[in-house]
């Protein structure tokens, strides 16, 4: 018996090699989709957090011009008006903005050249609703006029029905890039995972010929696969959850910007990947597998 | 040439491990490879496959070995026709069978150890088991000190050598060998020779491919000789052959 190889000691190797120089693009790639996928996923999530933000934030508030009547100054109605609508039941607050801010708002559209101090601005009261029931336009209006009050109630509805259409659009175009993303990763780790394995043919064929039976070598290649591709996320979605990190702690409470804002419990979004990246590759070797001995057959 | 006497009208079918009846092969939609052949080989039987290159001697051993399908005509193996045998039977069959490919077809990340173990190991079989008995197969087939060889650092003869250990580690009833000696000296090839003889003698039935006419006029076996894929000889050596 040889010195150098001892039968006794002997544990059989892999049917497959441990290591193979042509894994590396497929690691490259699946890891690089599922980065690509996972930060999809993180900035769907804030998108629509951030839409969700924009409606709350509409239609939480409302806005009520008070036109003085003849026997009061304006400050006071829209003083009058604010003592009335806090009693309203599902209004947070009322408070009546200084003539200043009233002139600011409507400053854009008069110019510099108009005097706005001899002009009769209508004086606004900011109305912040609850949050659980909220009051109705309709309701202020009715609270207003019982005071004997000359005013209009905005409740924003045509700023938020555009504020709504944009944020659902900008919700489903997340999630449809979302999707697609994932699934031409998934095409992409089903294709390379076919082109790995068929650069084995040889070994498919010798272990058909030998007697193997198609489930055993089907699972040799989806193990295989399955690992590599789980490896493969875990890299993705680590280096997508450190990138969310980074915008988090960049961006401090409202996230990077608060157009985008990332929470912390968003980065759990990525954990699925790995697990998702394995299937896919062990699904698509699984049926390569098939094929190739179907083709042997 | 003289009639077959191994056609499968006058030979007992249930001696035979290998029966052909009117069976032909065609690789898709290309004309037939193999035409009309009717033979049986009877178990035990050592006979050598002959004749020029494109003769479909390659092709015949591939439709016992399962890696092709007649195109026409019956294949029984074992006494089972293979056409009718469900598809999850094929691989217990296939174990029956051991393959020396022409081309070796060793895994090149196992060492010749693994490389010959292969067919075990897919039977099932525990290490323990069967370790003792593939160091004596390397052993007896000359590559006692080249068992933690990677093919690739396998001379022609040692690949030659260790694709024969796998193909007879599993003690199968039917050894098939695809030119054998096709990359080998006239030594190693004589070597080979007597390894097969000796198998033959332990009960394995015995079919190999060969252009080797001298290997094939040494051995004084029988020889199924194929020209344009036709079986034109089974039988006995004819006078001249390899002169």
């Amino acid at each position: 018996m040889s010195v150098i190889f001892d039968p006794a000691r002997w544990r059989p190797a892999a049917f497959l090699p441990e290591r193979d120089t042509r894994d590396s693009a497929l690691v490259f790639v699946v890891a690089v989709l599922c980065f690509m996928a996972c930060l999809t996923a993180l900035g769907v999530i804030a998108a629509d957090r951030a839409a969700r933000g924009w409606s709350d934030q509409l239609s939480g508030e409302m806005t009520v011009i008070v036109r003085p009547k003849a026997n009061e100054t304006p400050d006071s109605a829209a003083g009058r008006a604010a003592e009335t609508l806090a009693g309203v039941p599902g209004v947070a607050e009322a408070r009546a903005l200084e003539r200043e801010k009233a002139e600011a708002l409507i400053a854009p559209w008069l110019g510099d050249v108009a005097d706005l101090a001899d002009l009769p601005v209508p004086r606004l009261v900011a109305v912040t609703l609850s949050r659980e029931t909220p009051a109705t336009a309709e309701a202020l209006e009715r609270a207003l006029r019982t005071r004997g009050l000359d005013a209009v109630v905005d409740d924003h509805t045509t700023w938020l029905a555009d504020i709504q259409r944009g944020a659902a659009i900008a919700r489903w175009l997340g999630i449809g890039v979302f999707l697609l993303i994932s699934a031409a990763a998934a095409a992409v780790v089903a294709f390379a995972t076919r082109a790995g394995l068929a650069a084995r043919r040889e070994v498919v064929e010798l272990l058909h010929l030998t007697g193997a039976e198609d489930a055993f070598i089907a699972r040799l290649f989806q193990a295989r696969f399955a690992r590599m591709a789980a490896g493969a996320g875990l890299v993705g979605a680590a280096a997508a959850a450190a990138l969310g990190a980074g915008l988090r702690l960049a961006g401090g409470g409202q996230g990077l910007t608060p157009v985008l804002p990332v929470a912390w419990s968003d980065l759990l979004a990525v954990l699925p990947c790995p697990l998702a990246a394995a299937l896919v590759a062990a699904v698509a070797a699984r049926l390569t597998a098939a094929n190739l001995i179907r083709e042997l057959a | 040439m003289s009639r077959n006497p191994y056609a499968a009208d006058a030979t007992d079918a249930d001696d035979a491990v290998v029966r052909f009846d009117d069976v032909s092969m065609r690789y898709g939609r290309a004309p037939e490879t193999l035409r009309d052949l009717t033979f049986s080989l009877p178990q035990g039987s050592f006979h050598f496959v002959t004749g020029p290159s494109g003769a479909g001697k390659t092709s015949l051993l591939k439709l016992i070995y399962l890696a092709a399908q007649p195109s026409k005509g019956l294949l029984h193996l074992f006494g089972q026709n293979v056409a009718q045998a469900p598809l999850d039977v094929r691989p217990f069959l296939r174990r029956r069978i051991g393959v020396v490919f022409q081309e070796f077809r060793l895994l090149d990340h196992m060492s010749a150890f693994d490389n010959a173990a292969v067919p075990l190991r897919i039977a099932g079989a525990k290490p323990d088991s069967y370790r003792q008995d593939v160091a004596e197969l390397l052993t007896w087939v000359g590559l006692k000190d080249r068992m933690h060889a990677l093919p690739p650092t396998l001379a022609g003869g040692e690949k030659q050598r260790l694709a024969i250990a796998r193909a007879v580690v599993g003690r199968p009833d039917i050894l098939l060998a695809d030119e054998p000696t096709g990359n080998v000296d006239h030594e190693m090839g004589l070597r080979i020779l007597r390894l097969f003889l000796e198998l033959n003698r332990l009960g394995t039935t015995v079919l190999i491919a060969t252009h080797d006419q001298d290997l094939v006029a040494r051995s004084g076996k029988p020889i199924l000789h194929l020209e344009d894929g036709r079986l034109v000889h089974m039988g006995p050596v004819p006078q001249g052959f390899g002169g």
